[in-house]
Parts: C-alpha cells; sequence; structure tokens
C-alpha cells in the first residue's frame, strides 16, 4: 500500500478539502494520504469534513511551526 | 482520470465538496451529454444549470428566433436577442456562464423524421417543449431509443414533471394520446407566470444532475405536480402499464407521429 503527500499549506478552505478529496479519488483503496496543512481553518475542518464523509483519519500530528500532518487511509 | 485544472477544481468546488458527488460525480457531469429540446421557458433555466454545473456536451434543439414576449420567462435570452436565431443565443449565453461546456446546435424543430437522429448522441433528453405534440414525440422517441428523460410542462401557475429511465412509465402509460388539437390552451394562448418556467426547469436541471452522477432517488414512476397560487407540491404515483400503447404488451404506437399542432401555435 502505498503512501501519498499532499502539501495544502498554502491553499484556503474550501480548497483545502477539495484538493483532499480530490488527492484521495486519485489513489487506490488502501493508500494512505499524508495532508500537510496549517492551523486555523484547514486543521479545523479538513480532518472534520474526511471523518463526515466516511474517510478514515488515522491520525493528526503537529510538524513544526504551524504545519500539521493528517494522515487519512483510502 | 481526474485531470481537474485548478480552474475547474475551484468552479465546481461546491460540487467536489458535497459527499454524494465528489470528484468522481463531478467527473460523470464533465463526461454527460444532454439533450435540451426546446430553448424556450424551461430550456433556458435546464441549458443555465447545467452548464452553470459543468456539464460537458449540451444540444440545444429549436428552430425559433427569440421575441420580445419571451423575454418575460426565457431568461437564456436578452433583449439584445430578440430576432437572433434561439440557439444561438443561448449558446452565447451558456459560454458566458461556462466556456468549457461544447454545445451542439440543431436549429431545427424535433419531428416524426429527425428525432432519433438527434437524440442518438445524447446520455439524456431533456423535454422544454410548450406542445404536447412534442411532448408525444419526445416520449416516444426515448422510450423507442431506450433514452432516459424528463418531462416537463407549465401552465399558468402549474407545473408537472417526471423523470422516464428504460423500464419505468412513460408519458402514455399515464396520459394515453394526445388531446385534441386546440382542446388544451398552450401557454401562448393562457399566460404562464415566468417564474413557474424557473421553478419547473430547475427541479428538471437537478433530476439531469441526479441521473448523470447516481445521487439520490430520481422521479420515476411518480408524477410531481405543483401549484404555486398555493405552493402544493405533490407526487402522485405512476404504473408502467401493460395497456400502454407503446411500451405495454400490445404495443399500437411502433412508429414516430407527428401530430396536429392547434393552429394558432404554429403562426405564433
Amino acid at each position: 500500500m502505498a503512501t501519498h503527500i499532499l502539501d495544502i499549506t498554502k491553499e484556503h478552505c474550501p480548497m483545502t478539502f477539495v484538493k483532499t478529496k480530490l488527492k484521495l479519488a486519485q489513489i487506490a483503496a488502501g493508500d494512505t494520504l499524508e495532508v500537510l496543512l496549517v492551523e486555523g481553518e484547514p486543521l479545523e475542518n479538513v480532518p472534520r469534513s474526511a471523518r463526515e464523509q466516511g474517510y478514515n483519519v488515522i491520525s493528526v500530528e503537529h510538524v513544526e511551526g504551524n504545519v500539521h500532518k493528517v494522515t487519512i487511509q483510502k | 482520470m481526474f485531470d481537474f485544472t485548478e480552474e475547474e477544481l475551484n468552479r465546481y468546488s461546491r460540487h467536489i465538496l458535497l459527499q454524494d458527488v465528489g470528484v468522481e460525480g463531478q467527473e460523470k457531469i464533465r463526461e454527460g451529454k444532454v439533450l435540451v429540446v426546446g430553448a424556450g421557458g424551461l430550456g433556458a433555466p435546464v441549458a443555465m444549470y447545467l452548464a452553470a454545473a459543468g456539464v460537458g456536451t449540451i444540444g440545444i434543439v429549436d428552430g425559433d428566433v427569440v421575441d420580445l414576449s419571451n423575454l418575460q420567462r426565457q431568461i437564456i435570452h436578452t433583449t439584445p436577442d430578440v430576432g437572433r436565431w434561439k440557439v444561438e443565443s443561448a449558446r452565447e449565453t451558456i459560454n458566458a456562464i461556462n466556456p468549457h461546456v461544447k454545445v451542439n446546435l440543431h436549429r431545427e424543430f424535433l419531428e416524426a423524421a429527425n428525432a432519433l437522429d438527434i437524440i442518438k448522441e445524447y446520455d439524456f433528453v431533456v423535454d422544454g417543449t410548450d406542445n404536447f405534440p412534442v411532448k408525444f414525440l419526445i416520449n416516444d422517441a426515448c422510450v423507442m431509443a431506450g433514452k432516459p428523460f424528463s418531462h416537463g410542462g407549465i401552465l399558468r401557475f402549474e407545473g408537472q414533471t417526471f423523470t422516464h429511465v428504460p423500464g419505468s412509465a412513460c408519458y402514455r402509460c399515464m396520459f394515453n394520446t394526445p388531446p385534441p388539437a386546440g382542446a388544451v390552451p398552450t401557454c401562448s394562448q393562457a399566460g404562464v407566470l415566468g417564474a413557474i418556467a424557473g421553478m419547473l426547469g430547475t427541479i428538471q436541471a437537478a433530476e439531469t444532475l441526479k441521473y448523470l452522477t447516481g445521487v439520490g432517488e430520481l422521479l420515476t414512476n411518480k408524477l410531481l405536480t405543483f401549484n404555486a397560487k398555493t405552493m402544493d407540491f405533490r407526487k402522485i404515483n405512476v404504473k408502467k402499464t401493460d395497456k400502454c400503447p407503446l411500451c405495454g404488451a400490445n404495443p399500437t404506437v411502433t412508429q414516430l407521429i407527428d401530430y396536429e399542432q392547434a393552429v394558432c401555435d404554429l403562426h405564433k
């Protein structure tokens, strides 16, 4: 199972979750997606929206500064 | 697969955010080919919402020109368009809303002789016509060709619509044959509140998008009617019947028919 990385630290809502959904659509079932995003709206919204839409959010970790990593399994 | 540009992702973001649509649904919308018969009161909102939604190919059938009296409800046309071909005016609005849409112009009226040929390249057909002969023609052609379609009709303050997919009830299961020419007034005789066209047309556009994406339950085997004076909406269960002259056990309608139109409609 492959791991993919998506950097949306420069994106604003709702494009943060739009890009997350695009990447999730492009990867294979069972693959893991690591999403790099910043605090505030992205960190609040992306994991919540992903869970609401039935994705498996495995972890949310602090990386450095205001950057966090949300790991989602498809 | 899913090769949406940054511009498309932004344009369709409100669809992509929806759990039931998403990137996958937007791709189906982009691959969709929809024929809108009539660029009038119903066809206008249908074509505009389908264009905005990103339907990849929209065909427009209309052999008429824009008349000043159309503008009260046919919002795809504007005052400077009076006298222009409706299909050309419609294409301009569609591409102003969304330049990604491929627009096929059929500058003619749907008839028994051309109906099957025109509908064959489309996935879904929307009836936006204003007269019974063509409504029956669309029904018959779509049932014969196995095409899904949305029926729509409006008059005064009322509207009705249903969706047909192969195997579900057709227009003739509900209404055997057209009323005699002139027996039922048309919009051009009886009038229609302009916004009713928007109400019914947007329902048809939503049904089209539901069909393309596979989301929800279509208005199949249901006739939705509303009266805007009271804002009463009703869903009546209808059934495919063996007695149907088109899709029943012993069909009597085996080829397309050009029924007679009310005389005043021909010269409006």
